[in-house]
């Protein structure tokens, strides 16, 4: 039987893997950007294990919502890459440093 | 009389000055000249007019108030005149010799380019003078007392091209600053402990200053009076150059020799024993002070006369014979005889700038040759300035019938018969005094106008008698050396002239003493006619003419055998070196010390910009911490949002 | 009735300069009425202007004057034209825009001297900060970023301290009306901290020892006409600073702490007597002697209670304040024309060290019996304005210690030495070098200038009982005011 728990254990996981995905990574900006889509999934997960859970419908809209919205934030961050690419001519994350005092 | 004289006294000199001095052109050197002398004069005849006020039966102290300076916390600074009998006579004498300097001016300094220059600033100093002699409270005293002062600091320093005569003046200020220093402690106590500033308060308030004590170190309390009066008498010591403040009359011989004659010799410096002979009142509360005074003017008037033996510019010789002579008057003053110390103040005026200014004389005539060793058989040349100058030599070293007789050996009784402690030291200094006294006089009198003419070829030609502006002064300040002293004697020292003006206490009325013995100039005459003094200035003018007329080797021989001694007195006992090596360098150097230790490394480099680097430091540090990487911030953040979740999660636990 | 010229006016054909001094004289015709119609039987505020500013906050645009900021007031506008008049020509660059700041710097100095809402005073305080960071640094020497950097964060740091005090008192009094902090009772820990507060605040304006430092950095670098209304006036802030609220609002606090306080002035004067001695540099020599002057007005204001513990009585509390509040003005005269003989030689010579020059008097007569006068001055010689504080904080000061009078009285052994010793090096002696050979003298402009001056030190000396009698009220009602405890 795969309870609540089961649900909430996996969408830890993943949330986990992506943070450590964000701040273990020192190559690509791509690799950032999943990390942070798969930072939205694992809150989806929540949002439609508990939405199941306590039976109310809410849930599942916002899920939606998030995914519209991660959907067009991946647009706007790819875009951004695009022109930091040309920029730069790098997507290495190494190299981006120019937020330092 | 009313202030409305007073007033014009003062002024006119002042008027005079400024008029000599802002004039410039529009006045002209015959201008100046014309309405300095016209001031002093129209002084000079007010005074005379005032001392005859004075004396006549039944007159009263003149005491008004002009204006009120400020008042403040009740006590009213006012600036007004006291005229009494010391008042009117200072008031004479002052104006008297500057009259006779400022006619003497016109021949001294024909040629200077700062001829206008100078008219205004002599005509100053007879301002500040009078209103000094004629203040009748603190403040004003003081004001005259710093003012003379400075019209002393710009006439030595008139030649203001000569490196020694501006170094001279600011000596002279900052050795007057430091009389100044305890001159105004003194104003201060009297303030304090009397609340008022006006002589006639104080004074009245005078005795009750013994009884209270003030406690400077804990422990140790003193009678006020003891401390206001030798804080006074600090600011009497520098004026009138005591030791060891005496170091800057010397170097003030560096200005124009008319000033030295009425600043140096006649005025100014006698404005400390002027302001003791004033103070008597407080001063006869502490037996103290007095003794201080006593011991210290002894000890001036004796080592200082050693010294103008060793000296040979002809002005520095009479400028150590002043510093003597002004110890002869402080001593008088320790031993309670105020009015001989006034007396002989008086006598010394007169005689003292004669010499001054017949030393200037011979200074013009030998185109300012200064050099006692280049001189030699001017009598021929110069009988005028010969004659007055034997004439102000004899009242100096105090020969019989010369006023400066009178006045110093009624000094010499007077301490003889002192018996406040110190009074036999101070009895001995001065009998030997008058030995130096008479032996430094006639060494230079003997070296100048006498022996073979020791002038350089130049000189030789232009050797002449000066012109009647210089003679003039000299003959009419020879009159009152040669004579003023036996028939002002009687009056002033013994007949109460002085009553009201200056207070001696019972015990220590040592003039009061000789007045019952005293019949008469003539009698007072005979018996000095037997007294040691003059024995002992006889010796000294003999020894004079043994060692530098008969046989001038003698000097030579002295020096070399007496090394040490000599080159003690030649360096002045090394005050001059100690002043300005430990003193001066020292205060530069705790200056130097605390500038660059305390303001430039402490405040500023600890303190100030250390606060600045400490925080380049921490931020230096802390900017590390901002690598610029996108994942190092996001890590951050996440470990925030978790403690922070943490934190609202378990706060409950 | 304060309402001071802003010309910020085009500069067309140099008219500006005649228009800003049009506004100057102006401003100082307009404050004459102070001094002719000012009651002197009182101590109230008068000539009181009151409107609502920030009604939520209570906050007031309230001006009034008595004794102790009336003859400020005057200083300031009398300085005013005399330092446009000297900067005539020597600014030659944006000359339309120095000219406009001092008249702004002119209208807040009045407003803060003025001022008696706090939060009023404090803006004028911290507004009047800005003009003078802009002429040192615009206009001022090569370090000036140094020295304008150090003179504000200095005072902006006392400043802060200020407000928080300022805030304190407006939370308890409820209102921000000087008048009501007087009258408001505080316990004793509130005083101390609000009386320190103060004092950091106060202290590096007047300035005090240790946090004297930025003065001679700032007037190094200022240029001649910013040294003279910075050492004339804003130094005066300080010393006012301490009448209007340390004294008043917080009076036991005043009363515990002020052996500190005297024992900082006594190490300003003599120390500070000291440090100058050794300067090489002509305008810091006269900053660092402004430091041991202003020593006297803090020690003159302090030594109330010291007198008070001494002899139990009164008499000489009254002569510290007033002779605190009289070597203000005077060493604003005095301080001001030094500045401004300094300003005369660098004008021509273009540097300020003491060894370049030499004999000035040979060249320059009439300048330099200016310039031995306004020493003289300095030095306290009586007849100068000099004389007249320093006389009477010693006199008042031996109520209180014979040591107190001791130390202070130094002064006048080393002011003379420091003050002369430049005089001698500078003024007198030969013809030091081909610089000085080519000085010429002064010019009607400048000679107005200094005769105004010298024509102020010396009626301020011979006759200071109008100045006094202006105070004596108000010096008299803070006495009383400051000897009633506050707990």
């Amino acid at each position: 039987m795969i309870t609540l728990t089961h649900y909430m254990t996996l969408s830890a996981l993943l949330f986990a893997i992506s943070v450590a995905g964000i701040f273990i990574n020192r190559k690509n900006v791509i690799l950032l950007l999943m990390c942070i889509e798969l930072l939205l999934l694992a809150v989806n997960f929540n949002f439609i294990a508990l939405s199941r859970f306590m039976g109310d419908a809410t849930g599942q809209v916002f899920v939606f919502f998030i995914l519209t919205v991660a959907a067009a934030e991946s647009a706007i961050g790819l875009a951004i890459m695009v022109v930091l690419f040309r920029t730069r001519r790098s997507i290495n994350v190494q190299e981006l440093d120019v937020l330092k005092g | 009389m009313d202030s409305t004289l007073c007033i014009a006294i003062v002024l006119c000199p002042l008027l005079a000055s400024l008029v000599a001095g802002l004039g410039g052109r529009l006045v002209g050197r015959t201008g100046a000249h014309t309405v300095t002398i016209a001031g002093v004069a129209a002084s000079c005849v007010l005074s005379l007019l005032v001392l005859r006020d004075q004396l006549a039966p039944g007159a009263e102290p003149f005491n008004e108030t002009v204006y009120t300076w400020l008042v403040t916390d009740g006590v009213r600074m006012q600036v007004g005149f006291l005229v009494d009998h010391l008042t009117a006579l200072m008031m004479v004498v002052v104006t008297f010799v500057s009259l006779m300097v400022h006619i003497y001016t016109i021949g001294y300094m024909h040629d200077d380019p700062g001829y206008q220059r100078f008219f205004s600033y002599i005509s100053l100093f007879t301002f500040a003078m009078l209103m000094l002699v004629m203040a009748n409270n603190f403040m004003q005293l003081f004001f005259g007392w710093e003012g003379v002062g400075l019209v002393s600091y710009l006439l030595i320093g008139f030649w203001y091209t000569r490196p020694t005569a501006i170094f001279a003046s600011l000596k002279a200020f900052m050795v007057n600053r430091v009389g100044d220093f305890g001159f105004i402690i003194g104003i201060a106590v009297v303030l304090g402990y009397t609340g008022s500033l006006d002589y006639q308060q104080v004074f009245a308030q005078a005795a009750s200053l013994q009884g209270r004590q003030i406690e400077i170190f804990s422990g140790m309390p003193w009678s006020v009076a003891t401390v206001a009066c030798l804080a006074l008498f600090v600011g009497a010591m520098a004026k009138s150059a005591q030791m060891p403040l005496h170091a800057w009359l010397p170097d003030s011989m560096e200005g124009p020799t008319p000033i030295s004659a009425l600043i140096h010799a006649a005025t100014m410096v006698t404005a400390g024993v002027f302001m003791v002979a004033r103070m008597s009142p407080l001063f006869e509360q502490s037996q103290t002070a007095l003794t201080v005074v006593l011991v210290i003017g002894a000890t001036t008037a004796l080592l200082t006369g050693f010294i103008g033996v060793v000296q040979n510019d002809i002005k520095r010789v009479v400028a150590y014979s002043t510093l003597s002579q002004l110890g002869y008057m402080t001593t008088a003053l320790g031993a309670s005889a105020y009015a001989a110390g006034i007396f002989h103040l008086m006598t010394h005026a007169f005689f003292k700038a004669l010499l001054f200014l017949a030393a200037g004389s011979v200074i013009v005539a030998l185109h300012h040759e200064q050099d006692i060793r280049k001189m030699g058989g001017l009598r021929r040349h110069m009988p005028v300035t010969y004659w007055t100058s034997l004439a102000g030599s004899l009242a100096l070293i105090g020969f019989p019938g010369f006023s400066g007789f009178f006045s110093k050996d009624a000094i010499i009784e007077a301490v003889g018969l002192a018996t406040i402690p110190g009074a036999r030291y101070a009895f001995v200094c001065l009998m030997i005094g008058v030995f130096v006294t008479a032996l430094y006089s006639f060494r230079m009198f003997f070296l100048v106008f006498h022996g073979e003419e020791r002038l350089d070829e130049e000189a030789r030609h232009h050797v002449h008698e000066s012109p009647w502006v210089i003679t003039l002064p000299l003959v009419l300040l020879a009159i009152p050396s040669v004579m003023i002293g036996w028939p002002l004697i009687g009056p002033v020292l013994f007949g109460g002239y002085f009553d009201g003006a200056i207070l001696v206490t019972g015990e220590h009325d040592v003039l009061g003493e000789m007045g019952r013995e005293f019949h008469g100039p003539g009698a007072f005459l005979l018996h000095g006619l037997s007294g040691l003094p003059l024995l002992l200035s006889l010796a000294g003018v003999a020894v004079a003419w043994y060692a530098y007329l008969r046989n001038p080797a003698l000097p030579d021989l002295v020096r070399r055998k007496a090394g040490g001694v000599y080159t003690l007195l030649v360096n002045k006992y090394y005050l001059d070196d100690f002043n300005e090596k430990i003193l001066m360098r020292g205060a530069q150097g705790v200056g130097g010390l605390l500038w660059r230790i305390g303001d430039v490394v402490l405040i500023d480099g600890a303190v100030v910009n250390g606060s600045a680097q400490a925080v380049d430091w921490i931020a230096a540090r802390v900017r590390r911490g901002q690598t610029g990487y996108l994942y190092h911030y996001a890590f951050a953040m996440i470990i925030g949002l978790a403690a922070l979740l943490g934190w609202i999660v378990f706060r409950g636990a | 009735m304060l309402a001071s010229g802003r010309s910020d006016a085009a500069a067309g054909a140099r008219a500006y300069r005649w228009l800003a001094l049009l506004a100057a004289v102006a401003t100082f015709v307009a404050s004459l009425p102070l001094w002719t119609q000012f009651d002197r039987t009182t101590a109230h505020m008068q000539f009181v202007e009151r409107h609502a500013w920030i009604p939520a906050f209570r906050v007031e645009y309230f001006l009034g004057v008595d004794g102790f900021s009336m003859p400020l007031i005057l200083l300031t506008t009398f300085l005013t034209p005399l330092v446009l008049i000297a900067s005539w020509e020597s600014v030659k660059l944006r000359q339309a825009q120095y000219f406009a700041t001092f008249l702004i710097l002119e209208g807040l100095m009045i407003g803060t001297f003025a001022a008696l809402d706090a939060l009023l005073f404090y803006v004028f305080w911290e507004a009047m900060l800005i003009p003078m960071f802009v002429i040192i640094g615009v206009w001022g020497g090569e370090r000036r970023v140094y020295a304008t950097v150090k003179f504000f964060l200095y005072t902006f740091l006392g400043s802060v301290f200020m407000l928080v005090a300022l805030v304190y008192l407006y939370v308890r009094a409820d209102s921000y009306s000087i008048l009501d902090f007087h009258a408001l009772p505080l316990s004793m820990t509130e005083q101390v901290w609000i009386f320190l507060a103060f004092l950091v605040a106060f202290a590096v304006i007047v300035p005090m020892w240790p946090v004297h430092t930025l003065l001679p950095d700032a007037h190094v670098e200022a240029p001649a006409g910013g040294s003279v209304i910075l050492a004339a006036i804003l130094l005066k802030m300080g010393g006012y600073g301490l009448l209007r609220f340390s004294l008043p609002v917080v009076p036991d606090a005043s009363a515990l702490l002020a052996p500190m306080v005297i024992g900082l002035s006594l190490v300003a004067i003599v120390y500070i007597g000291l440090v100058a001695l050794v300067q090489q540099d002509m305008k810091k020599l006269i900053a660092y002697s402004s430091v041991a002057h202003m020593g006297f007005v803090t020690l003159g204001i302090f030594l109330a209670w010291a007198i008070l513990g001494r002899t139990g009585d009164m008499p000489g509390i009254a002569m510290g304040i007033t002779g605190g509040m009289v070597q203000m003005i005077s060493h604003g005269f005095v301080s001001g024309a030094l500045f401004f003989c300094m300003g005369v030689l660098y004008d021509r010579l273009h540097t300020r060290q003491i060894a370049a020059y030499g004999g000035v008097v040979n060249t320059m007569p009439h300048f330099a019996a200016f310039m031995v006068l306004f020493a003289m001055a300095n030095v306290g010689l009586p007849g100068t304005s000099g004389f007249v504080g320093e006389f009477l904080v010693i006199l008042a000061s031996l109520q209180a210690s014979f040591w107190y009078a001791l130390l202070a009285a130094t002064t006048l052994i080393t002011s003379a030495g420091y003050t002369l010793w430049m005089i001698k090096r500078v003024v007198f002696g030969p013809v030091a070098n081909d610089g000085v050979a080519g000085l010429h003298d002064i010019n009607g402009r400048e000679f107005l200038v200094l005769g105004l001056l010298a024509a102020s030190v010396l009626a301020l000396g011979l006759w200071p009982a109008p100045l006094v009698e202006v105070m004596s009220a108000s010096v008299d009602h803070l006495v009383s005011h400051i000897l009633q405890s506050k707990l």
